[in-house]
């Protein structure tokens, strides 16, 4: 057993912990604010790899492993979570299925552009009335003969409003329930396809979240992702990696709380000593600490799993339930231990707090995860 | 072409620990990287290459073995590769055998139109073995280059060399060796990519002993140095200077005068 990262892997966390503090961090409560997606950094993470990290570089990826890129979406969320899950909804819920269900056309056609990041990613499964029970899909997909039609609409869509591809689920067969699900990858500016409203939420204001619209769209045939009624399998083996994901942006949203809640706490002064003076408080860090390194453990082991094709879905499970409760824990704490100031917007910490909410329900809320991890215990 | 970039790894801080025997840093413990100004001569010579692919960019360095992990770092942002004079026959070295070792190594790979060096590395602050190589090679050497033009025939170089209060505008002939200072440029981050290729066991960096560059063994190494430091410490912060303002002399003598009174110093 070998608990060291690899020289790559310390490489990668040096480059996205500089160009995070750099770029990221001096915007990171403007783009909360004014609830804007930030497209410049989204370029300039582009430009550096960030948005193909474990893919092979036949197909334009960085050639690098799950683990540098949970190291990469966790090293961004430390400072900005929003900026966290577009790399993560791209990577892990677009390029992932293509590049594992697509064919060698498909994966020719879409993969060199999402992967460099000419091109963004996104994907839609969750619709108003099936979010975490996916056969209830009302988006319906009918054989045409020569294109598939699709009508229905997705909701909660991360990256909705600034995605090029995004990979789309639809019942093709209602009477087969799950079995019933067809993937199909859909181009922005498919006839028929649109965008609708976007979703004003709690936290990750930076991030676009909107709902999909498919008005008699129109799909060739050479889009359909996978078989005819591949559609759950493919939708629930993505969510299994992209729990991956949304676990190292709740591991880098905590790390970042606790690490301005350090800072706070040596330079805080009351009744004449610094708050990590006071036993109470620095015990709550103690806590905190421990909590987030038990969540790295998961987090990174359940990286390695899928890097050594084993099976990882139940540890995906594990690491997205803990490291999303551990992100609420933290930050909770974190705006407690700054008091008054953790209230405000002076500080990261209630920012922090909003947007660690959502990493226990986006992607499987937590109730989910305890039902793959407690089938898997009852096997 | 073939730029050289002489790139040093140093402590990632300046409250570094020194050795009160040796009077040399104490390098345990305390997080190593590429120096800066050194990332803005690798900055250049990328710059370069960016528009000349054919421009090989070779870095070179001299230090413990670890230093391989800067030399990783400049890969990662785009060197073609890197060597490294390692050997505890150079370690001590103060700048003038640094420059006797890092010569013989320039020498040992062969003909280049260019050497970009930092001014000076952040861990000794001396901003001389750039010159002191450009001497011993018998290059032209402009120093503190915070602008950077190359001719079409790439046979001459127009520089600007900043002072306190201004630059002069310098043309100089290839080769010869540039040493930068941060307001050349700006370093680009590694890539992904990079760092992958970097990482792999074949990448790109060689590491050499003194016997591999043939320097001359009796002017390289601790014992060799003439240079004794009697002792070493982290200069107090300065606090920055301030330019009086004021319409003429005369109003700016006043308000010189009006300050000075405030601080009780008239």
């Amino acid at each position: 057993m070998n608990f060291q990262l690899s020289k790559e892997q310390e490489k990668v966390r040096e480059l996205v912990r500089k160009f995070a503090l750099a770029e990221v961090e001096p915007i990171a409560a403007d783009i909360d604010k004014e609830h804007r997606f930030p497209k410049e950094n989204v370029e300039k993470m582009a430009k550096l790899g960030m948005m193909g990290i474990p893919f092979p570089t036949e197909y334009g990826g960085a050639g690098s492993d799950h683990i540098s890129y949970a190291i990469t979406v966790e090293e961004l969320s430390r400072v900005c979570a929003s900026t966290g899950v577009i790399v993560s909804a791209h990577t892990s819920l677009c390029c992932w299925p293509i590049f594992n269900y697509g064919t060698d056309e498909q994966k020719a056609k879409y993969l060199p552009d999402l992967l460099s990041g000419r091109k963004l990613g996104a994907f839609g499964l969750t619709e108003p009335n099936a979010g975490t029970d996916a056969s209830g899909q009302q988006t319906k997909a009918v054989d045409m003969g020569d294109h598939w039609l699709l009508n229905g609409a997705k909701v909660f869509i991360t990256n909705g409003g600034y995605a090029d591809t995004f990979v789309v689920f639809a019942m093709t067969d209602k009477s087969k329930g799950n079995h019933g699900i067809t993937a199909f990858i859909v181009e922005k500016g498919f006839k028929g396809f649109s965008i609708g409203k976007t979703e004003d939420k709690l936290g990750i204001h930076a991030s676009s979240t909107t709902e999909l619209i498919f008005e008699d769209c129109i799909v060739p045939k050479e889009n359909l992702l996978g078989e005819v009624g591949q559609g759950f399998k493919i939708a629930m083996s993505t969510l299994d990696g992209g729990r991956i994901g949304i676990a190292s942006q709740a591991l880098g949203i905590a790390q970042g709380a606790l690490d301005v809640t350090v800072d706070y706490m040596k330079s805080r002064k009351q009744f004449g000593k610094s708050l990590n003076k006071f036993q109470a408080l620095a015990f709550e860090v103690a806590e905190m600490k421990t909590r987030i390194e038990a969540a790295r453990l998961l987090v990174y082991s359940a990286a390695f799993k899928k890097d050594m094709h084993m099976p990882y879905s139940v540890d995906a499970a594990m690491a997205k339930y803990y490291a999303a409760e551990t992100a609420m824990y933290v930050t909770t704490k974190a705006v407690q231990l700054h008091g008054g100031y953790g209230y405000t917007t002076d500080y990261p910490v209630e920012r922090m707090m909003r947007d660690a909410k959502i990493t226990e329900i986006y992607e499987g809320t937590t109730e989910v995860q305890k039902m793959v991890i407690s089938g898997a215990v009852f096997k | 072409m073939r730029i050289i970039v002489c790139a040093k790894q140093v402590p990632d801080t300046s409250e570094v620990k020194i050795d009160p025997k040796t009077n040399r840093i104490i390098r345990d413990g305390v997080p190593s990287i590429l120096n800066p100004d050194d990332a803005n001569a690798l900055e250049e010579a990328l710059l370069l290459k960016d528009k000349d692919p054919e421009t090989v960019v070779t870095v070179v360095s001299m230090g413990p073995p670890q230093a391989k992990d800067m030399l990783i770092e400049c890969l990662a942002m785009g060197a073609d590769e890197c060597y490294l004079l390692s050997d505890r026959a150079v370690g001590g070295s103060d700048t003038w055998a640094t420059s006797n070792a890092i010569t013989a190594l320039i020498e040992k790979i062969g003909p280049f139109d260019m050497i970009f060096a930092g001014r000076q590395a952040i861990d000794g602050d001396t901003a001389q073995v750039g010159p002191q190589i450009a001497e011993k090679m018998h290059l032209p050497q402009v120093t503190y280059v915070q602008k950077f033009e190359i001719s079409e025939d790439k046979k001459t170089v127009t520089v600007q060399r900043q002072l306190e209060d201004g630059y002069e505008v310098i043309e100089v002939h290839t080769p010869c060796m540039l040493t930068c200072i941060k307001e050349l440029n700006n370093p680009r981050y590694m890539t992904v990519s990079g760092i992958v290729k970097a990482c792999k066991a074949d990448a790109p960096i060689y590491v050499k002993s003194a016997k591999d560059v043939e320097c001359d063994l009796t002017k390289v190494g601790l014992e060799a140095s003439p240079t004794v430091v009697f002792r070493s410490f982290t200069p107090a912060p300065k606090a920055p200077g301030q330019i009086i303002q004021g319409e003429d002399e005369r109003t700016q003598s006043k308000n010189l005068l009006a300050k000075l009174k405030e601080k009780h110093a008239i």
